[in-house]
């Protein structure tokens, strides 16, 4: 189990990954004062200490590594994200109150805006990209821009910079009126936030407790390792069904990867770890469709809308998952062998 | 083979019993990773320290809480009352035309990450439901609720399909994170999230044509509906009329 190995070989930086973590931890922590302001909020203290915890690990993460060493760090880290689980499972967690314009208000300014409302929101990605192709080698003296085992999010960051002080001057709200508002934002996102970050760790788990190897176990069971279209089969159409069972590609993924993908495909048959990566979490997601699992996608939009037949959604999209899976394999068993 | 052990899979049980029974998912995540943990023996502190450890190391998930201020600000301002208006002034609008547009643009847009301007609470339910519903009761008439029903699940699908299949070309998405960070931890190195997102456009691509596909026939399946359904009501008599209102 080794660390991500950004560390070891990391040259300075001006937006290292370690800043962008503090950045993340103090705009977290203006989100918790703005909670614990906020009199009309009817679960403010513990929603306060859900985000407060949430926001530490960021803000004191890295210091602590530092000064207390990485066993104490993990520890305590573990500890907080079990308070997590436990305010949110035990319902701690909820919207507060907002200071939202009325429709007619939000309907004049956007009339006076107009489409420069959308150039904030484009910039982000271009900036981002265009960072990432071509700027990532940028240095100031000796100090690099970016994080060069981060650069992508080095550039994510310095987008939403950009793109903040842009519609600081079209919209004429300042950075940190912006701030205040995705308090709105993150709370209506509210746990679900923080479930990808939960779903890696419990990834770690499965991959410490050797879950792949029980996988890739059954699998040898049943097919044999040289079988290389099998492979893949096996590969992504277990990719669907371990998602549809979990609910999420996110918690599939790790398994199933380690299980089957790294072991037969990359290991063992040289396969390119991009392509296979990238489609094999698509066809994770054809899974998704597939499940009520995955309650926000297909069964709070059957309420939402008020259908007779709760998995009708699900119903209407089998069509489309199961086609696409098929392309997924055929794709797939056809790009990733370089050979 | 030797002897074979399935109990590092108890986990997932509980990963499906959880969900069943409708906990919290952060407490259902937390839980199965500790039966997983006790299942293999693990002792409390080394899980402690791996909740911990891969907590810490996969922080990087939440750099989408730096998108949510830009967002934020740009919604106060009316972002979401100008993108309604604005997709409003497509003209010639049917049910699959309509349907067809916001899946190419909610493809689109989540393939440049922005995948919070629209959604099944904010746009499915108030803005595409109703405009998609609206197209084909123009051609129709009243609509029956079976028929309402099947129009509004397409709705929420060409949601769900387009945003999944446009997030991942999207390199700072989450997961494009989240597999970015497994090959680094597996030691699989020179893999930038650039070349994950590349290789999310085929089947970006095909998702766009195989739904898009689907779409094209839905307006003869609403025709063929309504005509079967105005039949059935033809030799049923007013009776069943009575019971659409």
């Amino acid at each position: 189990m080794s660390a991500m190995t950004t560390t070891a070989t990391a040259q300075p930086a001006l937006l290292s990954i370690g800043n962008i973590y503090l950045l993340i931890g103090f705009v977290v922590l203006f989100l918790v004062i703005k909670t614990l302001q906020d009199k009309d909020h009817p679960k403010r203290l513990t929603t306060a200490l859900f985000w407060g915890l949430f926001g530490s690990v960021f803000l004191l993460g890295d210091l602590s590594v530092t000064y207390l060493g990485e066993s104490l760090t993990y520890r305590w880290v573990g500890v907080c994200v079990i308070a997590i689980a436990l305010l949110a499972g035990m319902g701690k967690v909820s919207m507060g109150s907002y200071d939202v314009p009325s429709d007619e208000v939000q309907t004049a300014s956007a009339r006076r805006i107009g489409n420069r409302l959308f150039i904030p929101a484009v910039l982000i990605p271009v900036v981002t990209v265009v960072c990432t192709i071509l700027l990532k080698d940028i240095q100031l003296g000796s100090l690099y821009v970016f994080d060069q085992s981060h650069v992508t999010l080095a550039a994510l960051t310095l987008a939403c910079t950009i793109a903040l002080l842009v519609s600081w001057k079209f919209t004429g709200g300042s950075p940190l009126q912006a701030l205040g508002e995705s308090r709105r934002l993150v709370d209506s996102i509210g746990w679900a936030a923080i479930l990808p970050q939960m779903l890696a760790m419990l990834g770690g788990v499965f991959i410490v407790a050797n879950t792949g190897t029980a996988i890739q176990d059954l699998v040898t069971l049943f097919v044999s390792p040289d079988n290389r279209f099998m492979l893949v089969v096996i590969y992504c159409v277990g990719m669907a069904l371990f998602t549809m069972v979990m609910g999420n590609a996110f918690a599939a993924f790790p398994v199933m990867t380690a299980g089957i993908a790294v072991p037969f495909l990359i290991q063992g048959h040289g396969a390119s770890p991009a392509p296979l990566v990238a489609i094999g979490m698509y066809s994770g997601y054809c899974g998704t469709l597939m499940t009520p699992m995955a309650a926000n996608f297909n069964i709070v939009p059957a309420a939402l809308l008020n259908l007779k037949d709760k998995y009708q959604v699900i119903k209407v999209q089998i069509p489309t998952a199961l086609s696409l899976l098929f392309i997924n394999i055929l794709l797939m068993y056809g790009v990733i062998f370089n050979d | 083979m030797s002897e074979l052990n399935f109990l590092p899979l108890s986990g997932i049980l509980v990963v499906i019993l959880g969900f069943a029974l409708r906990f919290n998912p952060l407490l259902v995540v937390t839980c199965a990773g500790i039966v997983t943990g006790w299942a293999v023996d693990l002792d409390y502190l080394t899980l402690l320290e791996t909740f911990g450890e891969k907590f810490l190391n996969s922080r990087q998930l939440a750099s989408f809480l730096l998108l949510l201020p830009v967002i934020a600000i740009l919604e106060r301002y009316g972002l979401q009352q100008h993108a309604k208006s604005w997709i409003a002034s497509i003209k010639g609008a049917t049910t699959a035309r309509i349907l067809s547009v916001y899946f190419v643009v909610r493809e689109c847009a989540a393939a440049l990450g922005l995948i919070n301007l629209a959604g099944q609470a904010q746009t499915v339910r108030p803005l595409l439901a109703p405009m998609a519903l609206g197209a084909a009761s123009n051609l129709h008439g009243d609509l029956p609720k079976p028929i309402r029903d099947m129009i509004s699940a397409h709705a929420a699908a060409c949601d769900n399909i387009a945003v999944f299949f446009g997030e991942d070309i999207f390199i700072a998405f989450g997961a494009v994170l989240l597999m970015d960070a497994f090959l680094r931890e597996n030691g699989i190195a020179g893999i930038e999230p650039l070349h994950i997102g590349l290789w999310a456009i085929p089947t970006a691509i095909a998702a766009l044509i195989v739904h898009l596909f689907r779409l094209a026939r839905l307006e003869a399946k609403i025709h063929q509906q309504i005509a079967r359904h105005t039949e059935q009501q033809d030799s049923d008599g007013p009776a069943a009329r009575e019971e659409l209102a």
